[in-house]
């Protein structure tokens, strides 16, 4: 049946999402954005503690409805995550990413680990001191197009053995070396299988022949470490394989997909979370101007200024809705590719628009590094091309409604 | 509890309706937008369905049905999806009944809705726009005054559908123009009522298939039992988000039309030697199109509910309203690119529906949920 309304258990525990971006990030988002790789530890401190007891988490959690865990209680976990993700960026996209917790890696570990290996991997993230997970697929020849993966397992004896250079690695400085956590590399374990032969592999922290060769300097999100990581010889137990080593059709690439099924809702979510940040702070703005924005009039009697302003709003709720029905498609068990990558494309594009509106609404102030609204048309604009840009999102929407195959449609 | 699944009885209903719309109204859409007439035969087999019927109460002969407006926004999208001509012909009634039911005094409801319960199409209708390039809702031109015991209207209005045939119609005017949305009032008015004129039909872009008028109202004298609820009135923005609601979901139901047959064109129709579906030319245009016509759907579906749960819809049905009236245009004008130059000619439909979809950033309160 369908339904808009948030239970009331949900919009408390997203009251307190609301005040970690409230008094947590917001106070040192600007500091993060000028000081871009100054760690805020203080931050990261207070995040793991927290989190532990938020249940801050990403992933697509198979596993539950395989074993008939979640039983008879409706399945929100996808759908409290996006509405979270979108709390926590308002408060500040750069710092939501930097947070310590299992990340990309961690929904790799979710979508293609066995039991024994999600125990293994994940539950470090429960206890100690903050630890970071990350997921390196893309490479310095590739990114869209990620079955061109040339990193490199190699089985010698007992281990894999890494070769390749890794980029555009999410939290891969604080994973790799600065945590006690890890990072899923795809590497491919027989070049001539193509993307059956790419397979997920977790390398532990300060593992020997892995080092973070640069980290980035950014448009926006500076608060996030985005890491180059280099594999020589990196040497691996054989149960880092997440999955099974044997080549098929069904295998590894189809994992990769099964994970952006579930992290481009998230994304989304994310972007509409910098969105609404840019909207309030437009909203507010009018309000002191005493601008009214007069909702049921004649759209010809509109002023520009309220016309863009409904058109941000309206545009981020469609983008909002979009990305509740793919997480909601998700708890339910439905199949959301098209859904998640619609949600994505519409939510990285709107938000991209919505925040240059915002700078542009707010005149020369707007523009004035001492407000946020320019930090987060920058911050935007990297969920329009993270975790599938918005071209590839667009072909795989359209491969979905033509049917076409990606050999059809490329 | 977020949940985007329909229940079984709106998957039925739904299903039974697409079919219609596909099966039936379909084929008669280019006839009737080039003759300007619906068939009668089609008009009551609509009628069966008993979109207007279903939902006067049962003493008055009808199915006594509970409205929601998530239903009417699903039934509303495959009418439109059918043809939006024909659609908004075959609910038209609703504009006069449904008021009456929702917001009507006991007498108003005995005295008019019996004639909604019967097997035959009952035309009625409501008046609404008025000829102004600023038309406000809020703001209504056509007055009425109270003048001894009852009430004396003046003004014009525009694009009221069925005017000629129907028996009676409501007439929308401002009792107070202090109070924006709450001063306006509705009056059952005879279309026979001295001061009442009728135009000739209008001409009009779009929407050809549909009979709508000008009103004129000179001096026009009705009784106090007239007003619509009486002495309390009505919630005239309540209505209005209800029509909000049924006309944007129409709109998705042309987009939908539109995206379709571009769709499957383009996947038969070839250039240089592959079908032109395979260019990412015209597939991110389709793709486009398939996000823009869900994002409106899940708009115009939330409106609904708000209006389900009794709230005020007012900001969400005029969003989502605004909404599909921008993406409506942009994805039949998208429908008609793909065709290319077969587009621009009249014997595909998607001329058509850009046409008809230009309407919806005109037009307001012709139909209803």
């Amino acid at each position: 049946m369908i339904d808009f309304e948030l239970e009331p258990q949900i919009l408390s525990r997203l009251q307190m999402f609301h005040a970690v971006s409230e008094h947590m990030m917001r106070p040192i988002s600007r500091d993060c954005d000028e000081h871009e790789h100054t760690k805020p530890t203080q931050f990261y401190e207070s995040m793991w503690s927290a989190s532990a007891a938020a249940d801050i988490q990403v992933g697509n959690d198979r596993s539950k409805k395989a074993d008939g865990g979640a039983a008879a209680a409706p399945r929100r976990a996808n759908l409290m995550t996006v509405l979270s993700t979108e709390e926590l960026c308002w408060g500040d996209a750069g710092l939501y990413l930097s947070t310590p917790n299992s990340g990309l890696g961690g929904a790799a570990v979710m979508a293609a680990g066995t039991p024994e290996q999600k125990e293994r991997f994940l539950k470090r993230f429960k206890e100690g001191k903050p630890k970071w997970g990350a997921m390196a697929i893309t490479e310095p020849s590739f990114g869209s197009d990620s079955s061109q993966v040339t990193t490199t397992a190699t089985r010698d004896g007992d281990h894999w053995v890494i070769n390749g250079t890794k980029i555009f690695c999410t939290a891969g400085e604080m994973a790799a070396e600065k945590s006690e956590g890890f990072v899923v590399v795809w590497a491919t374990v027989d070049k001539s299988a193509g993307r059956p032969g790419i397979k997920p592999f977790v390398v532990e922290h300060n593992t020997a022949g892995m080092t973070v060769a640069r980290v980035e300097n950014k448009l926006g999100i500076r608060a996030s470490d985005t890491a180059a990581l280099i594999f020589d010889n990196c040497r691996i137990p054989l149960d880092a394989l997440l999955g099974s080593a044997e080549v098929r059709k069904e295998g590894g690439f189809k994992d990769v997909m099964a994970t952006f099924d579930a992290t481009r809702p998230i994304v989304a979510a994310m972007a509409i979370g910098v969105g609404r940040a840019a909207l309030d702070f437009v909203r507010d703005f009018l309000e002191q101007q005493d601008v009214a924005v007069r909702y049921g009039i004649s759209p010809r009697r509109l002023t520009a200024v309220e016309r863009d302003f409904m058109e941000m709003e309206v545009q981020l709720q469609a983008a909002r809705l979009l990305t509740w029905r793919a997480a909601w498609m998700l708890d339910t068990g439905k199949r959301n590719s098209l859904e998640a990558s619609m949600a994505k494309a519409k939510a990285g594009l709107a938000v991209t628009l919505i925040t240059q509106k915002a700078v542009e609404l707010l005149g020369p102030l707007g523009y004035s590094r001492k407000i946020l609204v320019e930090k987060w048309m920058r911050d935007a604009k990297i969920n329009d091309i993270f975790e599938g840009t918005q071209q590839i999102n667009m072909i795989i929407i359209a491969r979905r409604i033509l049917n076409y195959s990606s050999k059809e449609l490329n | 509890m977020i949940d985007f699944e329909l229940s079984e009885e709106q998957q039925m209903i739904r299903d039974s309706v697409g079919a219609f719309a596909r099966e039936k109204i379909r084929p008669a859409a280019r006839p009737a937008d080039e003759s300007g007439a619906i068939p009668a035969a089609l008009v009551s087999e609509a009628w069966q369905f008993g979109f207007v019927s279903g939902a006067i109460p049962e003493k008055f002969g009808g199915g006594g049905d509970t409205r929601s407006a998530v239903t009417g926004a699903i039934v509303a999208e495959e009418l439109g999806f059918g043809d939006i001509s024909i659609g908004l012909h075959v609910l038209a009634p609703r504009l006069f009944a449904f008021p009456i039911v929702e917001m009507g005094t006991d007498d108003q409801r005995a005295k008019y809705l019996k004639r909604f319960a019967g097997a035959d199409f009952a035309a009625a209708t409501a008046a609404v726009m008025e000829p102004r390039f600023d038309y406000d809702l809020s703001a209504q031109h056509v007055s009425a005054k109270r003048d001894g015991a009852g009430y004396v209207l003046n003004g014009g209005k525009c694009y009221v559908p069925l005017a000629a045939e129907s028996d009676s119609m409501l007439i929308y005017a401002t009792t107070d123009a202090s109070k924006g949305y709450a001063g306006v009032d509705g009056f059952i008015v005879p279309r026979t009522t001295a001061g009442v004129t009728i135009s000739e039909r209008e001409k009009n872009m779009g929407l050809k298939a549909l009979a709508t008028y000008e009103l004129t109202l000179k001096d026009c004298h009705v009784g106090a039992d007239a007003r619509l609820g009486g002495d309390k009135g009505i919630d005239f923005s309540r209505l209005m988000c209800e029509s909000r609601v049924a006309f944007a979901a129409m709109g998705v139901g042309v987009m939908n039309a539109a995206f379709e047959y571009a769709r499957d064109y383009a996947k038969e129709r070839k250039a240089f030697g592959v079908p032109i579906a395979t260019k990412q030319a015209i597939a991110f245009i389709l793709a486009d199109m398939a996000i823009e016509i869900d994002a409106a759907r899940l708009l115009v579906w939330e409106a609904a509910y708000e209006l389900d749960k009794g709230r005020d819809a007012l900001k969400a049905s005029y969003l989502a309203k605004n909404y599909v009236a921008n993406s409506a245009l942009k994805v039949t004008d998208n429908g008609v690119q793909v065709l290319g130059g077969h587009g621009y000619i009249r014997e595909h439909p998607v001329e058509m529906w850009l046409r008809n979809a230009r309407g919806f950033s005109a037009i307001e309160g012709i139909a209803t949920v």
